[in-house]
């Protein structure tokens, strides 16, 4: 039977090329996410662990007994007592904190996530052994600064240039006097480093005379973990001392839930191909044993079992499947390769590493592959074994009477009725209880459309053969005829397009929904033409707030700023503002008290939501427990409405900055002048001498940056889901494929009385667009259903949300699944035209 | 192996207008030692209105000589015409057309198409021509063959006489110059045979239509107005108003003279 299964598989495998190759991006997917997420997890973790090669021991300020005495302080005392224990070899004080060097736009060059700003420690040497001169010399005085390489080329600085930074107050000039290099992995993430002297450091990072990590290195033959003991000993409570070996393995734990989190996305998708590759492996494993029935009829007359025909079937698949994903493999491991170089191209900096290819990547690429085609070529190979021995006799090619859809229909309702039955019980939930039968819900209606699909491609097709008979006249009829025959197979290859498209258009029809929706919140309460805010996480120093207010055509420029709290256990944010010229930058409504009363640092405001779920009203107190240990009590003076700007408790400046470590504002809004608005933004970045901390975003600007958390996400599901989708089109090729070499003798016979190449060429192609259309037609249909239904869930924590339907981008995915009709059928087509007449007709 | 001159050429009746006739027709296959010509020089013709039988043994090259001239395969030298196109002139759009307009075909099995209706099937080259079919003709055909009952089914509630008949009426419909007819019979039993190939006769006779027949069975040729006999690739008798009897005599004088030579 292995013999058989082989011959079977050799002797057909053009016919089997599209199924192998189904089979082939399918695991070509999960190998090389398997590869990719574990050599750049790999990688990453090289860097983690080199940049904490000689750190046996650091320590840091705070610790578990950070409520109760505050943090501890790393001043030279602390220094002095680590450095006199036993087994230091050398103790590194470092002041670490967030520099941001202005590049040529005046934009920060590290981002606003990897500007990096560290002191320069020298050794006994006097040299840092951690950033090795590159040139020049390191940064001694205030007026001076070192940065490393790719900075220094970034913003095109040369020894002895001036650099603009900004901490988080008004940019200052530095005088560049050495460039150094670094290992530092933020900086080989795309970062920037600015390396200043210790006091400098200190002075815009911490406070004079602390340091904020003291790191320890070991004499040879110390164990760091008994160091690490004897450090966190000689040390009062309030510290926190980590051996680096430790802090190697946090990193490299947190890295691995950063890189499972994204496989496991990945897998998804992956898994998503490989499903939509399941129909079309179950479509040609049907069709092979349709044709080869008489084959197999031989097989059992000659005395084979029912088990061994559907063994050799099984051995069949599971050879094509084995075959398929070893290349796939193959083709997962170059995607592995190029990827982080194209990723980096496009500006991702991902680190260098060598290639991991773990045994179980490749065993579980090989074993998915093997399962799923295996699995898929199951339920044909039932029908195999009912083949009766007769049939070898029978002298006459019959075609197999047409099995009745009675069984599948009627439990393709079930499943459907009941899907949608639950989608509409979701839409009754206004919270997060309805996810379960959501989810339940959608994958029964997609089962169960599918499951109907062969129902369903009846009206369909015939709708759309009325316009291809108009059009095409007998091409058109011949098509529609030919794309009705089999109704299970016109299905199945369908059902694979619709799989993606539902996916897509539900995605699609979510996230235009929650733009607009985004949109709506931000045209309600923000009346401000401009966002003022740092480019860091930092927050902007007051001045800069004062600053802005003074400036020409700033009418009002009001300073947002919070303080997290704590009220009877419930978290909570607090919002000090300036209350006098809070109505030229938000439209706030007030509906009890007055927010003149909000004074002081003993008074607050509450939204409407807040009030309710706390249960308080005007004149009721508010108990506050701050995270710097101190309590207090504010009454509300004032309810308004809820606002989105503003968030649910309002104060006076007062109050927060009474809490504030350092008083930085979030954000300052912008009104401008009557008619002052354009170039507004100009001006702003002008005043503040080009600082690259200050960001100026206009009213489009945060509604683009919303929706710009959003875009590219959906983008990249698209990209995700584009490989499902390539692969129903390689099912839609498969299937015309199989059809024009099941029907050589009609075409030939077609061709003798008088059907010409054209024509013939355009019956197929015809088919292959009302397949794909009608795959489409479904996927939208469900996907514009589930994404209504589904959305209701979301009305509770958006209430803005609002289902719209982007019919543009609904048609575009129609015209394109047109296109990949008319794609699909271009190489079946050229076959079925290319036949020849005589040799057709004969061809059994 | 050699022929009496006299039946190189078919004799020609002078009445009738030509319906389709070949010119020193030859058809050769492969190349230097492996050379075979499948027709040697063949010059027929056939007229309107007369229902013609080709004979002769396996691989005689009747089956060539038809397809050559229903433009179906191309020709290696010589001249084909069917009606008053010569076909050596045309490409395969021509060709399409012209056997879409002018020729009808019957083969010996699987004429029709298994999702359209014997209608359907029957008015399938119109269709394609994008021409309505003669409702009057169309009657006529239906009638002559029978068909009247069965328009509205498949391909698959038909018997085999039944399917082959519909293959016939299409063949019938466009009024082609010529029908070429390949084993119509082969694959029917013979009380649906001989049906089959009294309604080809009766076609002949009242519609008034030309009939070119391949067969072997000697029953079959002798419903034919005249039958040809091909052997090695070249026509060696004819013979008019045959018998089946004087068929099988012919035949059976050939494959002796086969033998001898």
């Amino acid at each position: 039977m292995f013999r058989t299964a082989l011959r079977n598989l050799l002797a057909h495998k053009t016919r089997l090329m599209m199924t192998a190759l189904a089979v082939l991006l399918g695991t070509a997917f999960v190998s090389g996410t398997l590869i990719f997420s574990d050599s750049v997890g790999s990688a990453f973790r090289d860097k983690m662990a080199k940049s904490l090669d000689d750190v046996a021991v650091s320590v840091t300020a705070g610790g578990p007994g950070t409520d109760a005495k505050g943090q501890g302080v790393l001043d030279s005392r602390a220094v002095d007592k680590v450095r006199a224990l036993p087994g230091v070899a050398s103790v590194r004080p470092s002041v670490e904190g967030i520099a941001m060097i202005a590049d040529k736009h005046n934009n920060p060059t590290g981002g606003e996530w990897g500007s990096a700003g560290v002191n320069y420690v020298p050794g006994k040497d006097g040299k840092d052994s951690r950033y090795p001169l590159v040139k020049g010399r390191a940064p001694a005085a205030g007026g001076e600064i070192a940065l490393d390489e790719k900075t220094a080329r970034k913003t095109g600085t040369e020894v002895g240039g001036t650099v603009r930074m900004a901490v988080d107050g008004p940019v200052m000039t530095k005088k560049l006097v050495g460039i150094v290099r670094t290992d530092n992995p933020r900086v080989s993430a795309g970062g920037s480093l600015a390396v200043l002297d210790t006091a400098t450091a200190q002075k815009l990072f911490g406070k004079p005379g602390e340091f904020s990590e003291l790191v320890v290195s070991a004499t040879p033959g110390t164990d760091p973990d008994r160091l690490t003991a004897e450090v966190r000993k000689a040390l009062p409570e309030n510290f926190d001392a980590q051996s680096g070996r430790k802090l190697a393995a946090d990193q490299s734990k947190m890295i691995d839930e950063q890189t499972r989190s994204i496989r496991t996305t990945f897998l998804v998708f992956a898994g998503i191909s490989l499903f939509v590759g399941v129909f079309i492996i179950a479509n040609t494993f049907t069709m092979l044993i349709a044709q080869r029935s008489r084959e197999i009829a031989l097989l059992r007359a000659v005395g084979a079992s029912r088990r061994q025909v559907v063994r050799s079937v099984m051995i069949e698949a599971g050879l094509l499947g084995l075959i398929a994903s070893a290349l796939g493999l193959g083709l997962g491991l170059c995607v592995a390769v190029l990827l982080p170089r194209l990723l980096n191209s496009t500006g991702a900096n991902l680190p260098d590493g060598p290639l991991v290819i773990e045994p179980t990547a490749v065993l579980s690429t090989l074993a998915v592959g093997v399962v799923v085609t295996v699995l898929a070529a199951w339920l044909p190979s039932r029908k195999a074994a009912k083949i009766a021995p007769v049939e070898a006799l029978a002298s006459v090619d019959q075609a197999p009477a047409p099995r009745g859809l009675v069984v599948r229909n009627s439990i393709g309702g079930v499943l459907t009725a009941l899907g949608v039955g639950l989608m509409l019980y979701t839409t009754t939930f206004r919270d997060r209880g309805g996810l379960v039968p959501a989810m339940a819900g959608s994958a029964l209606t997609l089962t169960g459309v599918i499951v109907l699909a062969p129902l369903l491609s009846r009206p369909f097709v015939a709708l759309l053969g009325r316009l291809a008979i108009r059009f095409s006249g007998v091409s058109g009829k011949l098509a529609r005829e030919n794309a009705l025959r089999n109704p299970r197979r016109t299905a199945a290859t369908a059902s694979a397009l619709m799989i993606g498209l539902t996916l897509i258009t539900g995605l699609t029809v979510g996230a235009v929904s929650a733009n607009e929706g985004m949109n709506r919140m931000g045209k309600q309460d923000l009346t401000a033409d401009y966002q003022v805010k740092s480019s860091s996480y930092g927050g902007l120093a007051p001045e800069i707030g004062g600053q802005l207010a003074g400036q020409a055509g700033v009418a009002a420029a009001v300073p947002l700023r919070s303080i997290g709290f704590q009220s009877d256990g419930h978290p909570a944010l607090a919002v000090g503002t300036d209350l006098s010229a809070l109505g030229k930058v938000t439209a706030l409504r007030v509906t009890g008290g007055s927010l003149t009363n909000v004074r002081g640092t003993g008074a607050v405001a509450v939204s409407e939501e807040y009030a309710k779920q706390r249960n308080l009203t005007v004149g009721s107190t508010l108990p506050m427990e701050f995270y710097d240990g101190k309590r207090a009590r504010a009454k509300i003076v004032a309810v308004h409405a809820d606002n989105d700007v503003l968030g649910d408790v309002l104060t006076a400046t007062a109050l927060v900055n009474a809490h504030m470590d350092k008083v930085r504002d979030d954000r300052v809004l912008v009104k401008a002048a009557p008619g002052a608005a354009d170039g507004l933004r100009e001006k702003i970045k002008d005043a503040f001498g080009g600082n690259p901390l200050i960001k100026v975003e206009s009213q489009d600007d945060l509604r683009r940056a919303e929706a710009g958390n959003i875009d590219p996400v959906l983008n990249m599901a698209y990209g995700l889901l584009g490989m499902a989708v390539v692969i129903a089109v390689i099912g839609v090729v498969n299937t015309l494929a199989m059809s024009v070499f099941e029907r050589t003798r009609e075409i030939g016979m077609l061709r003798a009385v008088g059907l010409a190449r054209r024509e013939v060429k355009r019956m197929v192609r015809l088919e292959s667009v009302m397949i794909a259309m009608f795959g489409a037609a479904l996927g939208v249909g469900v996907g514009v259903f589930l994404a209504w239904s589904g959305g209701h869930l979301l009305r509770s924590s958006f209430p803005q949300y609002e289902m719209v339907v982007p019919w543009a981008r609904i048609g575009v995915f129609l015209l394109l699944a047109l296109a990949v009709g008319v794609l699909a059928a271009v190489w079946p087509a050229r076959r079925a035209a290319k036949l020849d007449v005589l040799e057709s007709i004969g061809a059994q | 192996m050699s022929y009496p001159a006299a039946h190189a050429t078919a004799h020609i009746p002078r009445s009738r207008a030509v319906a389709a006739r070949a010119t020193g027709l030859s058809k050769v296959y492969g190349q230097g030692e492996t050379r075979v010509a499948a027709l040697d020089s063949v010059s027929v013709e056939f007229r309107r209105g007369e229902f013609t039988a080709i004979m002769g043994p396996s691989g005689s090259g009747k089956s060539t000589l038809m397809h050559c001239m229903a433009g179906l395969d191309a020709i290696s030298s010589g001249s084909t015409r069917i009606g008053d196109t010569e076909l050596g002139s045309l490409g395969d759009r021509q060709l399409t057309r012209l056997r879409r307009d002018k020729v009808g075909f019957v083969f010996q099995a699987f004429n029709l198409l298994p999702t359209l209706t014997a209608l359907e099937n029957i008015t399938l080259p119109m269709d394609i021509a994008g021409r309505k079919p003669d409702p009057q003709w169309l009657q006529q055909i239906v009638m002559t063959l029978g068909l009247s009952g069965r328009l509205a089914h498949r391909p698959s509630q038909l018997s085999g006489g039944q399917q082959q008949r519909v293959a016939v009426a299409r063949a019938l419909t466009a009024k082609p110059e010529i029908i070429f007819a390949d084993e119509p019979t082969g694959n029917l039993d013979s009380r649906s045979g001989a049906e089959l190939l009294g309604f080809l006769h009766e076609s002949v006779r009242a519609l008034e239509q030309t009939i070119v027949m391949v067969t072997h069975d000697p029953v079959a040729a002798s419903y034919a107005d005249r039958v040809l006999f091909l052997a090695d690739g070249r026509i060696v008798d004819e013979m008019r108003e045959p018998t089946a009897d004087a068929v099988l005599d012919r035949m059976k004088a050939f494959d002796a003279k086969g033998r001898t030579s």
